[in-house]
């Protein structure tokens, strides 16, 4: 097990590695740092300006160079200025050089400085992430057990009226897309429009006290496309599983029908959605963009999307540098949880 | 508990004219037609038939477990006097599992693979019986200990990967008698074992079976295995129950002409092959809504008589006590006339040597299991030292179960696989190292292989002449497409196909039909040497006769060597002219058939003959059962092969048998025995099968 985990965690720092270089580079094209350049010292100078700008704020190095600042795994650029004064990566504005540490990377802790929020990345990250994570553990409390049960519940009997029924609803679930689910959910529930307005069609307030009339639709319009989509696979493997010959094995045993489906069943049809559903968790991220948005709920998809829209390069990376995070860590525990529902596969 | 006024001296199972269809889509499938049968208190029922006689169909009624679409159109079954027809879900559900049993022939399936066994076996006790968590798995340890599995507490805590297949089926068993049932259903439960952990499982079931008390309805398509079993059998063919006695009855004084045709078309040790030759059952088994009109078996049959057998049904007839067969003409035929004997054919000339291999090894590596493999390699020894040579003309069989290293040999010796290290002559020509794409055509079309499952190797979206055509551009043979064309017929015509099914698609043939076209396949580029990998163990009883016959013509005619892979003796002995036995990579003995199938054998080959099922009454065989399982190829043990089961074992002094490998010991006439036991020790040995006197 110990033996796994550390080849597992080896691995996962290398794609973290490799995946988060192919984004630095993305986001250190010449075109972006030209930008960068132009926004800082004003957006009228002459190409060789830009050139001495960008030389001078240690833009100029080799790439890999500095990605290993960034990283924190290479000592910070420095340069001294005409008049002696000396500037660098690690030295923070108005701070005395000599005093400054030489790395100054994501694994010091130095995630960069905002550009669009003037802010350290990492505070930005904090307290967006953790909005976020409410929205998704909402989204996770109700997305899973609807979608199971209904998987379950339709995969057991294939073909019977119950069947019919719950697999039209995930079909058509899965066929929305967040943007149509979300807007609808808005005019009928919270809009003058119906009437109802039983919910607020803003998660705005959420943002500092979750309620339900503020959380709610939000939450149901992420749900809502997982389920039909986490149903859909419980129920293929449901059914796949029910006409397996252990299957008649326990019924002529005479266990009840009921008993057979929750002993016998079950475990062995939440092998394959298992799976799914945790990598449903960096899929929900991207939903997360959608909705957000759509809602006004300032989390970590919101921020992404003001990062990339205004070419806030520390932002993004540090973006990334989470969702790979997230991405990796839910695999390690899509892993671990699979060889534990099936004892057919060990961890060696 | 019954309502009824069932005694214990009536019938446990009664089936009365039981009908049962399944409807599809496009028709209505009658699966089983008018089936009676009575099963007394701690009786044992044997139904015999061909693969789609509608068996299992019977078996799975009495369950009341017909699936969506399948439908008891007719009849009764009477469980302990109550129509189980009639029985409500609820009282279905009281039933199965504790009065009636089921044991399947798929061990592995039908265990749940996340569940321990202790928790699988201790439900039942606990459903039926509300017994306490606790007690369930006390009981449950018990009846491991008396399934004869060693270390009950390991094996409770195992989930059924962790078993072998012949463990499985203890287990299977052990749960279909957590609640000592009345009655025990048996689905072919050893098709899928080995024949000496079959010997294990049958001797296993007799005898709790006894202890017990519990009557049984053993289904099997073999009637070696149903007499051992069974004190009564019925014989199924297409769906209908077509004779139905005691075994004695049925197996010696047999009164349906369908019975007698099955007992000619198996090899029976006590004759040879001249003077009670095979006789294969000539055409096919009908589809069940192909059944032609009146008797279902009247266009194979060789006493049908027009106008009458296929005028109407045909109503089963008391032909004896507790006897009775359904076939208008018992009284007509003269039951005792022997076969009609075919003319018989002399041996081909044994000729010059054609193969030869020396010290063959095939070690395969293979790394730890796990998710991400990892582990010290490990080395399978799936052949060592393996030599020998075939003749021209020649029959060489090559005996042995499951992991004996069967299959590696003629994937080496077919040069889809390179040997470890070696020697393989094919006439002058070293073949060991050349795989197949580097060998030329010559050798290719010279060394051919049969394969066991035609369901398998033919392409399902080619027409049969094509695939032979392909073979034979793939050889090539033949000068122009024309050419190849008339050397398909003629390959037809050699396997006994129509011409006709060279258009046809696979799909529309038989099994028999299928293996015939991979025949035909083998021998399109005059192969010399035929590797025919259990070339009839996927074929029903009735078509596996033809097709050995088939097989040994060819041989005669073309002086092929055959290379003749089985696990089945019976037919090994009835046609090969050598023996080879294998185990665990070893041959363990090798010489003439005659020498292999009589005293001295080696402890693996005395214990095979017996484990092998025969269906003659008079036949005594002395009963050796071997303990456990086969030993994992990965994990042989230190010394010889076969000491972790062997009987003779203590006869051999100083542990010698643990410590080191047999040699090879030449005995008279070119016998080869591969033991540690002295020749005194194997002068004592007694024959395994006795033929008594009639
Ligand atoms: N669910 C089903 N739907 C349609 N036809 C079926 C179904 N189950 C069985 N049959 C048909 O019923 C007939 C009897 O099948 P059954 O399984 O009882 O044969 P069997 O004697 O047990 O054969 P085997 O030796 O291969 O197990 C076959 O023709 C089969 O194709
Ligand atoms: S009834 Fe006629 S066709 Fe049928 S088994 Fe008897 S003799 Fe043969
Ligand atoms: S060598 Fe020993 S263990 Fe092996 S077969 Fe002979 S007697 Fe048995
Ligand atoms: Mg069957």
């Amino acid at each position: 097990m110990a033996k796994f985990l550390f080849r597992r965690l080896f691995t996962m720092i290398a794609t973290a590695l490799c995946l988060t270089f192919i984004v630095f580079y993305l986001t250190n094209l010449p075109p972006n740092l030209e930008k960068i350049a132009k926004s800082e010292a004003g957006s009228r100078i002459s190409d060789a300006e830009v050139e001495s700008w960008l030389q001078k704020n240690g833009y100029a190095q080799p790439l890999l160079g500095r990605y290993g600042e960034w990283l924190g795994v290479l000592p910070g650029w420095t340069a001294t200025a005409a008049d002696g004064k000396v500037t660098g990566r690690c030295i923070a504005r108005g701070a005395d050089p000599a005093a400054a540490p030489r790395f100054c990377g994501v694994l010091q802790g130095n995630w960069g400085w905002s550009n669009v929020f003037k802010e350290p990345v990492s505070q930005i990250i904090a307290t967006r992430l953790s909005l976020t994570g409410w929205l998704m553990l909402s989204v996770m409390a109700l997305m899973v057990p609807v979608a199971l049960l209904i998987g379950v519940l339709a995969g057991m009997r294939e073909g019977s009226k119950l069947d019919r029924t719950l697999s039209t609803f995930s079909i058509a679930t899965t066929a929305t897309p967040e943007y149509v689910s979300g807007v609808l959910f808005i005019t009928i529930f919270a809009s003058s429009m119906t009437g109802l307005k039983w919910f607020k069609g803003s998660a705005t307030s959420a943002m500092d006290d979750i309620t339900f009339e503020n959380f709610f639709l939000p939450v149901l319009t992420i749900a809502l496309y997982g389920i039909g989509y986490i149903a859909r696979m419980t129920r293929a493997s449901m059914t796949e599983v029910m006409t397996a010959q252990y299957i008649r094995t326990a019924l002529l045993k005479g266990v009840s029908f009921r008993q057979v489906v929750l002993r016998h069943a079950l475990r062995n049809a939440l092998i394959a959605p298992f799976t799914v559903i945790m990598l449903q968790f960096p899929w929900l991220l991207n939903g997360v963009v959608i909705v957000e948005t759509l809602f006004n709920y300032k989390g970590f998809g919101w921020t992404l999307v003001q990062a990339a829209g205004n070419n806030d390069i520390d932002l993004l990376l540090g973006c990334s540098v989470v969702a790979v995070a997230v991405v990796l860590i839910t695999q390690l525990i899509s892993d671990i949880g699979y060889a534990w529902l099936n004892p057919r596969i060990r961890l060696s | 508990m019954t309502r009824s006024d069932w005694t214990p001296d009536q019938p446990i199972l009664e089936i009365e004219n039981l009908s049962i269809s399944f409807f599809t889509r496009l028709r209505e499938i009658p699966a089983v037609m008018d089936f009676s049968c009575t099963v007394l208190p701690g009786e044992a029922m044997g139904l015999v038939g061909e693969s789609g006689c509608g068996k299992s169909t019977v078996a799975l009624a009495v369950m009341r477990y017909l699936g969506k679409n399948g439908r008891i159109t007719g009849g009764s079954i009477r469980f302990k006097g109550r129509d189980l027809t009639q029985m409500s879900d609820d009282e279905l559900r009281r039933i199965r599992g504790s009065e009636i049993a089921m044991i399947y022939q798929e061990p592995m399936a039908s265990l749940n693979p996340a569940m321990r066994i202790g928790a699988q076996l201790a439900e039942v006790p606990m459903i039926h019986r509300g017994m306490a968590k606790a007690e369930a798995w006390a009981l449950a340890r018990q009846i491991v200990a008396d399934v004869r599995l060693p270390d009950p507490d390991r094996i409770l805590q195992a989930y059924p990967h962790q078993l072998s297949g012949g463990q499985q089926q203890r287990i299977v068993i052990a749960m279909a008698l957590m609640s000592k049932p009345a009655l025990l259903i048996l689905d072919e439960p050893t098709t899928a074992l080995d024949v000496t952990v079959e010997a294990g499982i049958v001797d296993l079931v007799k005898e709790l079976a006894e202890k017990y008390g519990t009557s049984m309805l053993f289904i099997s398509h073999n009637l070696g295995l149903v007499m051992e079993v069974c004190d009564r059998l019925t014989v199924m063919y297409s769906g209908e129950a077509v004779e139905t006695g005691s075994v004695a009855e049925v197996f010696d004084r047999m009164r349906h002409p369908y019975t007698q045709a099955l007992f000619r078309s198996i090899p029976l040790p006590g004759a040879d092959k001249n003077s009670r030759p095979l006789v294969a059952i000539p055409g096919n088994f009908p589809l069940p809504h192909e059944r032609p009109k009146g008797c279902n078996f009247g266009p194979r049959c060789d006493y049908f008589a027009e106008g009458r057998c296929n005028a109407g049904d045909i109503a089963m007839a008391e032909v004896g006590p507790r006897h009775e067969s359904r076939c208008l003409r018992v009284n007509e035929i003269d039951w005792s006339a022997p076969p009609v004997a075919k003319a018989t054919q002399g041996k081909a000339e044994i000729g010059e040597v054609v193969l030869r291999m020396e010290d063959l090894r095939k070690y395969y590596e293979v790394t730890g299991g796990g998710v991400f493999g990892g582990g010290p390699a490990k080395v399978v020894k799936a052949n060592e030292t393996l030599s020998f040579e075939a003749r021209a003309g020649e029959t060489l069989a090559i005996v042995g179960e499951s992991g004996c290293g069967k299959s590696t040999f003629a994937k080496v010796l077919m040069g889809l696989e390179t040997a470890t290290s070696g020697k393989i002559m094919l006439y002058d020509r070293d073949i060991q190292n050349t795989p197949i794409e580097k060998r030329n055509t010559d050798t290719v079309s010279g060394v051919q292989m049969v394969f066991q499952n035609p369901f398998d190797t033919l392409n399902p979206s080619m027409t049969v002449g094509r695939q032979i055509i392909r073979a034979l551009e793939i050889f090539g043979q033949g000068a122009s497409d024309e050419d190849r064309r008339e050397r398909m017929l003629q390959l037809l015509d050699l396997v006994k196909l129509p011409r006709a099914f060279a258009d046809r698609m696979p799909r529309q043939l038989s099994g028999g039909q299928k293996q015939r076209v991979g025949i035909a396949r083998a021998f399109a580029g005059g192969a010399k040497v035929v590797v025919a990998d259990e070339p009839v163990s996927a074929l029903d009883v009735s078509v596996q006769a033809a097709v050995t016959d088939l097989l040994m013509d060819i041989q005669r005619e073309n002086g092929t060597t055959l290379l003749f892979i089985s696990h089945d003796l019976s037919i090994v002995r009835y046609l090969s002219d050598r023996v080879m036995v294998m185990y665990l990579g070893h041959v363990v003995e090798l010489g003439t058939t005659d020498q292999v199938f009589q005293p001295p054998y080696h402890p693996y080959t005395e214990a095979l003959l017996s484990a092998v099922p025969i269906a003659d009454t008079h036949v005594q065989k002395k009963r050796i059962v071997l303990e456990g399982d086969i030993p994992s190829a990965m994990n042989p043990p230190p010394g010889c092969p076969f000491q972790t089961r062997c009987r003779w074992k203590s006869q051999v002094p100083g542990g010698l048998c643990e410590r080191e490998v047999p040699p090879v010991r030449h005995l008279a006439g070119g016998h080869q025995i591969k033991c540690h036991l002295s020749d005194e020790a194997l002068t004592t040995m007694e024959p395994v099968i006795k033929i008594a006197a009639e």
